[in-house]
């Protein structure tokens, strides 16, 4: 078995994905597959061929909106959207970059969010993606008009016990 | 009766009138609200995408201080509902994962809490019929459907929830309170999620089909219960596809003749005042 295959393997700690026959019914069901670069169901058998570069270099596995729509239907358990989570984390632990960069930019200010309230404040939240990924003025008029009603205040309250939550992130650091 | 309550972090933002209907309506059906102590973000879409370990330990510390309260816990946004259920199934599935969660979270986690979204509590620790009862001005002419979303459901024997093909409570719900649901294939199809900011044009896609087959079906407007759903479905279709979009609970809060719903509909992005108006709702 290819190392690729056993990592991803090993990472999933569940089903093999070899398991896979193909009958596509996770491709059929997934409603962002018709953006994605490879299907769900090619992008198992690209894994077993042993094409990481591809694979890991996809938008694909940034696309998985994890609907779990083909972990519900898959006939043989394969859990194809824990498989996007565990590529999607090798891509981040290697450096590589990932090919949908915004994708990852809003998971990061997502991320970055929490570790400095406890919790979301989506404005804020909202502000460090825009800054990070230069996309300033999309949305711009929709901001503007949920501020007004004030939906987005800039001040929320935090989480009281900041030191557990950044002890977790910490501790989960990779 | 008395439950656990977890906002999240959508529902005192961008889902404020999630979280002001739900509490209305739990007030008038006599269910006491206790939030969570000192909770924290969920992690919801972003954790589990980068990294398991951390998609775990959010929820978990939440469920740890759930635990000490001894009540059910009501979580009215579908992902932290998604999440809670999530971290509970990886904690029992594999214990040395258990072990070493409770250890970075400082407390431990018996994962016996029952998580519950605010349509389980409604219709099954109320009742239909109790329901119905309340209901002062039936939503006559409002013809919904049921947009349940992806996270309430999936993966069943995750979340225990509806029947995760054709789920049926919402629309129950819905004709409890005089409202005529319409039945269309769309229920628990993607919205896009979490897409929105990152790939608008998917999101923008995926509601646009949405709001077709919602009007094919007959609707004049979609219900739902999920914050992200409601962002999207009330802010990215096409302007001439758009139809309102409304909380499941803000419509309850309606038929149970609730104060609040006039200022809730105004958070709104597409304007459900005209349709109201028009069926002598509002």
């Amino acid at each position: 078995m290819g190392a690729f295959l056993e990592e991803v393997n090993r990472r999933i700690d569940g089903v093999p994905i070899q398991r896979c026959y193909h009958c596509r019914k996770c491709s059929a069901g997934c409603p962002v597959a018709f953006a994605m670069e490879y299907n769900p169901n090619k992008v198992i058998k690209m894994i077993q061929m042993g094409k990481r570069a591809e694979v890991l270099g996809s938008s694909t596995i940034w696309l998985c909106a994890s609907c779990e729509t083909c972990v519900t239907r898959c006939p043989n358990d394969v859990d194809i959207a824990r498989m996007m989570d565990v590529l999607r984390e090798m891509v981040i632990e290697e450096g590589l970059g990932a090919r949908e960069k915004k994708i990852l930019k809003f998971h990061e200010a997502f991320l970055a969010g929490i570790r400095s309230g406890g919790r979301i404040n989506e404005p804020m939240m909202i502000a460090r993606y825009k800054m990070t990924t230069g996309d300033l003025f999309s949305d711009l008029k929709m901001g503007l008009d949920m501020f007004m009603k004030g939906k987005l205040s800039l001040i929320s309250p935090k989480t009281k016990d900041m030191t557990s939550v950044r002890k977790i992130f910490d501790r989960t650091k990779k | 009766m008395k439950v656990s309550y977890y906002p999240g972090c959508s529902l005192h933002a961008t889902g404020k009138e999630y979280d002001q209907s739900v509490k209305a309506v739990s007030r008038a059906l006599g269910i006491e609200l206790a939030e969570v102590n000192d909770w924290s973000c969920c992690g919801a879409s972003s954790a589990h995408m980068t990294n398991y370990r951390l998609s775990v330990a959010l929820p978990a510390r939440n469920l740890a201080s759930a635990e000490k309260a001894g009540l059910d816990v009501m979580v009215p946004c579908a992902a932290c509902f998604n999440r809670f259920k999530m971290a509970q199934h990886h904690l029992r599935e594999n214990g040395a994962l258990k072990k070493e969660i409770e250890e970075i979270i400082g407390e431990s986690c018996r994962g016996d809490l029952a998580v519950r979204n605010p349509i389980d509590v409604f219709s099954k620790d109320i009742g239909l019929e109790k329901l119905a009862e309340k209901v002062t001005r039936k939503l006559a002419g409002l013809k919904p459907v049921s947009y349940y979303g992806c996270l309430l459901l999936r993966p069943p024997e995750v979340c225990e929830f509806d029947n995760y093909e054709n789920p049926v409570l919402l629309d129950k719900i819905m004709e409890a309170m005089g409202a005529e649901p319409r039945n269309w294939s769309c229920k628990t199809d993607c919205c896009g999620g979490s897409l929105t900011l990152g790939k608008t044009d998917i999101v923008i896609r995926l509601v646009d089909k949405l709001m077709t087959m919602a009007r094919e079906a007959g609707a004049n407007c979609l219900v739902t219960a999920c914050p992200v759903c409601m962002a999207n479905l009330d802010m990215r279709p096409r302007e001439e596809l758009r139809l309102p979009v409304f909380y499941f609970t803000e419509l309850m809060a309606l038929a149970m003749g609730l104060p609040g719903p006039t200022e809730w509909f105004k958070l709104h992005n597409t304007d459900p005042a005209p349709l109201l108006k028009s069926l002598a709702l509002l």
